[in-house]
């Protein structure tokens, strides 16, 4: 990847990281941990892979992202702001009565394509758009963002299912596999490794990027997939839950705690700090 | 009523849809491996290309007819009502439901009158569960000519649609030529001003024969046909319960939660008069022949005639 090209990626990563703390923060709670871990992921997808368009964010040509990780929708948010889909300052309203931006992505809000965060369900609804696109002609892609704990749920093997039977070449799934879920490491909680063989088994074509935080790494992935004909594609991401924020790597606590104004400050130091170094 | 030509408003559906085909051509339909029985083997024979078999997989299926009309296509999901209303309740809450999909759920074999399978597949509760999803209209049509008319009513209209469909034939009583549907308008099948009966799917035929032996006793009872549970016609039923001041309610469903349990909620706010709820009484139900279940659980015009005589 292009230097310049990967610095701008690197600087906006930060930036959608600020954001997911920014909107926890004075959300008060939220998922800061999954939202970090997947900041890098949907900065390359919204800024090099994906076709949309701020200004007609309903436009039936753009691809399409379904965040079935619904959660860590502050990473989404911080991203589409970031994009211009919606004022940043919208952020800061996170959670809020009556704000636009809720717990969980909502379809009204501009750039979110499907409502999500029942875990296992955005997966399906990728696939519904996937095959209509297929029915249509429209040569759009759709992406899926799943957690490693996520795919525990059943209903994300019967999309599985249902990807590969129908040949969907359209869809990616990508299954950020940061390792952590609420109740402890997903290989203790009820273990859904191995995923790579899993989703081989079930037919789809299978990529593992082992460094989910290397835009290098991504893009070679992404490359791959764009390449492969006639069935899904699954790119499992291993990340770093916390991911640029020092005290929450690797942190099971931080999946579902927002941090207080002292956390807040350090980490958006930290941020600010790795910002200055990209932007150097 | 034996010589009253029947027809289960499953194969209405089936045929429904076809008819629909060509009118709408984004219109898709998807089934979980029980396209022989919902009928829309009916459709998948006329336009394979646009019939998906989901595999019996009803939450992904759910979620793919969700992701369909983001997209703008047309999508009906089927299956029994068990599973489209009970296993993939969250699904089309969450999926469907919450983002307000234009998905049209078709539900065949609800209620007791699917026979000898038992209480597994006899969904007495998918009315109750459908109804408290904001925005899901839910439709029980009683026989072929609504069937077909709510169908065509769903596909026309913007918005979460469940239709109840049932697998035992149901006696024929509209008139095709003059019959006119409408989404949340009952429709007064027989007026009468000693009390209502109020009737949805399978159970209007019996409620109108009950009203026919009522009379020859010299007993007047209306009869309302409330297709659509949601919304309710309440203008229909605040008019009914003000003008015959009872009201008996009959429906092949669970009393907790479904069309009795509408009607109380509209009139105790609007106009409180005496309901009595004719339907599943909180039980389980079990294997049988369909007819004959149908008069062990009370969903009988003989029953309705009982109990409106044990009310007046």
């Amino acid at each position: 990847m292009d230097e310049t090209i990967k610095k701008s990626l690197q600087a906006t990563a930060c930036k959608v990281r600020m954001g997911v703390l920014t909107g926890t923060f004075h959300a008060k709670s939220g998922h800061p941990g999954g939202s970090l871990s997947i900041a890098d992921l949907v900065t390359y997808l919204y800024c090099v892979k994906m076709h949309t368009d701020p200004k007609h964010p309903d436009m039936p040509e753009r691809d399409r992202l379904v965040l079935s990780k619904g959660h860590t929708a502050p990473a989404l948010y911080a991203i589409l702001a970031e994009k211009g889909f919606f004022d940043k300052k919208e952020l800061e309203s996170l959670r809020h009565i009556g704000a636009m931006l809720q717990g969980h992505p909502c379809i009204k809000t501009p750039g979110v394509d499907m409502s999500s965060g029942s875990l296992g369900q955005g997966i399906s609804a990728a696939c519904g758009m996937a095959l209509a696109g297929k029915l249509k002609a429209a040569d759009y892609h759709v992406y899926a963002i799943l957690g490693d704990g996520e795919i525990e749920e059943g209903q994300v093997w019967e999309a599985a299912m249902f990807a590969a039977h129908y040949g969907l070449d359209n869809l990616t799934a990508i299954v950020d596999n940061n390792g952590l879920q609420i109740d402890g490491k997903i290989t203790e909680v009820c273990s859904p490794e191995p995923i790579d063989k899993k989703f081989e088994a079930f037919g789809w074509h299978v990529i593992v990027v082992e460094d989910a935080h290397d835009f290098d790494r991504l893009e070679a992935a992404f490359n791959e997939a764009e390449s492969i004909v006639g069935k899904p594609v699954c790119i499992i991401q291993k990340s770093i839950k916390g991911k640029g924020v020092s005290f929450m790597e690797n942190q099971v606590g931080w999946h579902g705690s927002a941090p207080n104004a002292e956390q807040y400050e350090q980490g958006m130091n930290e941020l600010k700090a790795a910002l200055a170094e990209v932007e150097a | 009523m034996a010589d009253v030509k029947k027809k289960a408003t499953r194969e209405s559906y089936g045929e429904a849809l076809v008819e629909l085909a060509e009118q709408y051509p984004d219109l898709v339909v998807l089934d979980a491996d029980l396209a022989a029985a919902t009928k829309t083997g009916i459709f998948k024979k006329a336009y394979p290309d646009r019939f998906f078999d989901c595999g019996i997989a009803e939450e992904n299926m759910m979620g793919v007819a969700a992701g369909l009309a983001t997209a703008g296509m047309l999508p009906f999901a089927s299956t029994f009502a068990m599973f489209a209303a009970g296993r993939a309740y969250e699904i089309v809450r969450n999926s469907i439901g919450y983002p307000h999909l234009n998905v049209k759920i078709g539900a065949t074999h609800a209620g007791i009158s699917v026979g000898e399978d038992g209480a597994t597949h006899q969904c007495c509760e998918d009315i109750a569960l459908m109804r408290t999803i904001p925005g899901m209209t839910v439709i029980v049509p009683s026989d072929d000519v609504e069937a077909k008319a709510a169908v065509r009513a769903a596909a026309a209209m913007e918005g979460p649609v469940y239709m109840r469909f049932g697998r035992l034939a149901a006696p024929i009583l509209n008139d095709p030529e003059t019959y006119q549907f409408e989404i949340g308008k009952g429709i007064t099948m027989r007026d009468g001003k000693d009390i209502t009966i109020v009737a949805s799917g399978l159970m209007v035929a019996e409620a109108v024969q009950a009203a026919e032996t009522l009379a020859a006793e010299g007993i007047d009872a209306r009869v309302i046909n409330i297709h659509t549970i949601k919304p309710l016609d309440e203008e229909l039923i605040v008019r009914a319960a003000k003008e015959t001041g009872r009201i008996v309610t009959v429906e092949e469903h669970s009393i907790i939660g479904g069309l009795g349990s509408a009607v109380c909620d509209c009139v105790s706010a609007k106009c409180p008069v005496q309901v009595t709820k004719i339907g599943v009484n909180d039980e389980f139900g079990h294997s049988g022949p369909a007819v004959d279940l149908l008069k062990q659980f009370g969903l009988s015009a003989e029953n309705i005639v009982s109990v409106v005589k044990s009310v007046l």
